[in-house]
């Protein structure tokens, strides 16, 4: 009686125990396997090679550190620009103000929507295929016509305009996080401080920051996880990776995989970028914890 | 001493200040939106040279174009057929799986529970490349199966911890009610559990419905098939294809976007909570 009860309460978990194990644990194993072979994915022979691919790409492969590199610039604007963005609308709606409900609705608009229909849309606005470029139009008509420029298709401002573009889609996102942590503060604490004398920049610094800091380490980690890791937003934007200037690590694994056939390399590539990715968090969470403690 | 008046008119003119900050930031979202739905509806020749955001004429046929001659009207069935199936299939097996982990006692229950968590928590942004060698032996590549299956274990682990939460905070009351009434196992999950978890199935539905739609990488490496692929990669083969043809592709954007945003703003507080919850895991 026993052993059939405990049979029955694994039947409840054994559909999604199977697909897990089957589409998400066994590929995920399987990378670090594949990591050590030189292999095109087709033939039965692999090639053992121990950690030739990851040495490779440490010292041998430019293509990959441009491509984090690139990566890493479009995530260090999301980090500072995009999200001091959304922290000041944040700031601007976490007060008795008419439209908030408006305002945070049209807000998170950008988020919903896909990388692709998104790089396509802005593609639209600021290419300069048969004179689009809506911005460049503003430009001349507001008097500044030695502002024009095709945006997209220098190698200069391609990487930063894809980076604006991924700002834009990704700030409502953490404005609505930044807001839902500033409406737990009491609003006691302002009224205690205005009491005290204290000014507003004094309440910012002293009272809303530091009880913040989870929120922000919070948006922060997913910031760099999401950003390093978008690559949809070029496609739609760029088209691929412009010889380099707008390529990212996902874009790169593609390739490999896509147009090279090197499943082991690319393999390789994915677990050395995941592990920076882990690395990143985990300090970042450390940081804060020792941020909290003192 | 300041006047009150002083202090009256500060107030208002921060409020202005604010208000136009806000409002200009609503335009910036709005704009490139209006923009694509308004270009829709143009002709290549009026496209550059009527800016205005309401055309001086709404031509339909690039949506009538988009449908017949591009096959859209097949991408966007396929959207939602993956879409439907998909969350129909997290919602069965991560309530089934949530219901047991919150409630059911059997050997190895925290350690497979943990197991689903700590792997949604490790990024490997390369296993797509197993993915695609995985579902080539099981012959599940480029068909809708392993498309499907694909989607639902990405979507397990967040829905599963999402319902478990929820059942946590059931009264044994209930449960209790309904097995005096003899109700077996699967009866308490069918008939107490699942109505209980509304609000959390509800976000559920909700997230994962939004991210099936708007998924590329699997879709990319799962099709061959023209005719088995969703919107979002039939938009980037088009965009090869028409790359000039603007208003055409705006047709084919509007079609793969508009659906969202209408989900979106009649299910607004579930997408907000269930962009709460994934901030959990942070």
């Amino acid at each position: 009686m026993r052993i059939k009860s405990t049979l029955e309460n694994y039947f409840f978990i054994l559909p999604a125990v199977i697909i897990f194990a089957i589409f998400y644990i066994i590929p995920f194993l399987w990378v670090f396997q594949l990591s050590m072979f030189d292999w095109d994915g087709i033939l039965p022979t692999k090639t053992f090679i121990w950690f030739q691919n990851f040495k490779e790409i440490v010292i041998q492969d430019p293509s990959w550190w441009q491509a984090m590199r690139n990566a890493g610039y479009i995530t260090l604007i999301a980090l500072t620009f995009q999200n001091a963005v959304a922290f000041l609308l944040a700031l601007a709606c976490d007060r008795e103000i008419k439209m908030k409900n408006f305002y945070r609705a049209i807000f998170f608009i950008p988020p919903v929507l896909s990388e692709i229909v998104v790089g396509m849309a802005w593609r639209f606005i600021i290419s300069d295929v048969d004179g689009a470029n809506i911005i460049n139009r503003m430009l001349v008509s507001v008097g500044l016509p030695q502002l024009v420029h095709n945006w997209l298709s220098d190698p200069k401002t391609a990487l930063t305009t894809v980076a604006l573009v991924h700002s834009w889609k990704g700030f409502g996102w953490g404005f609505l996080i930044f807001l839902a942590g500033l409406q737990t503060i009491p609003k006691e604490l302002y009224e205690a401080a205005r009491v005290d004398g204290a000014s507003a920049w004094d309440y910012f610094k002293k009272i809303i920051i530091p009880l913040m800091v989870p929120v922000i380490v919070v948006v922060a980690i997913l910031t760099i996880l999401g950003t390093m890791q978008a690559f949809a937003l070029i496609l739609g934007l760029v088209g691929g990776e412009f010889a380099g200037h707008t390529s990212v690590p996902v874009l790169r694994i593609l390739a490999v995989m896509r147009d090279s056939s090197r499943f082991g390399y690319a393999c390789a590539q994915g677990i050395s970028f995941g592990a920076i990715l882990v690395a990143i968090s985990f300090i970042q969470y450390r940081l804060s914890k020792r941020y909290r403690e003192a | 001493m300041k006047s009150s008046i002083y202090y009256q008119t500060k107030k208002v003119a921060i409020n202005f200040l604010v208000h136009l900050f806000l409002l200009s930031m609503v335009l910036l979202c709005l704009y490139p939106l209006l923009w694509m739905v308004a270009s829709s509806f143009k002709t290549q020749a009026t496209i550059f040279s009527d800016i205005s955001l309401i055309p001086r004429q709404f031509h339909f046929e690039n949506y009538y174009l988009a449908v017949s001659k591009s096959d859209f009207g097949r991408y966007f069935l396929n959207s939602v057929f993956y879409t439907i199936s998909v969350v129909f299939g997290i919602v069965v097996i991560s309530s089934m799986a949530a219901y047991a982990f919150s409630r059911l006692k059997f050997p190895g229950r925290n350690i497979i529970f943990t197991v689903f968590i700590a792997a949604m928590m490790i990024p490997i942004p390369g296993s797509f490349v197993a993915l695609f060698i995985l579902l080539n032996k099981l012959h599940l590549r480029n068909t809708p199966l392993g498309y499907i299956l694909c989607m639902i274990s990405v979507g397990l682990s967040m829905s599963i911890f999402l319902l478990k939460t929820f059942f946590d905070k059931m009264p044994r009351e209930l449960e209790d009610a309904a097995r005096i009434d003899g109700c077996s196992k699967l009866g308490i999950w069918r008939h107490v559990a699942l109505p209980f978890a509304k609000p959390a199935l509800a976000v559920v539905i909700v997230f994962n419905a939004l991210n099936v739609w708007n998924e590329y990488v699997l879709a990319l490496i799962i099709f061959d098939s023209k005719n088995l692929m969703p919107l979002q990669r039939a938009l980037m083969m088009f965009r090869g294809e028409f790359l000039t043809n603007y208003p055409l592709l705006m047709a084919g954007l509007t079609i793969t976007a508009l659906p969202i945003i209408i989900v979106y703003l009649f299910m607004q507080k579930y997408i907000v909570k269930g962009v709460a919850s994934q901030t959990v895991f942070g």
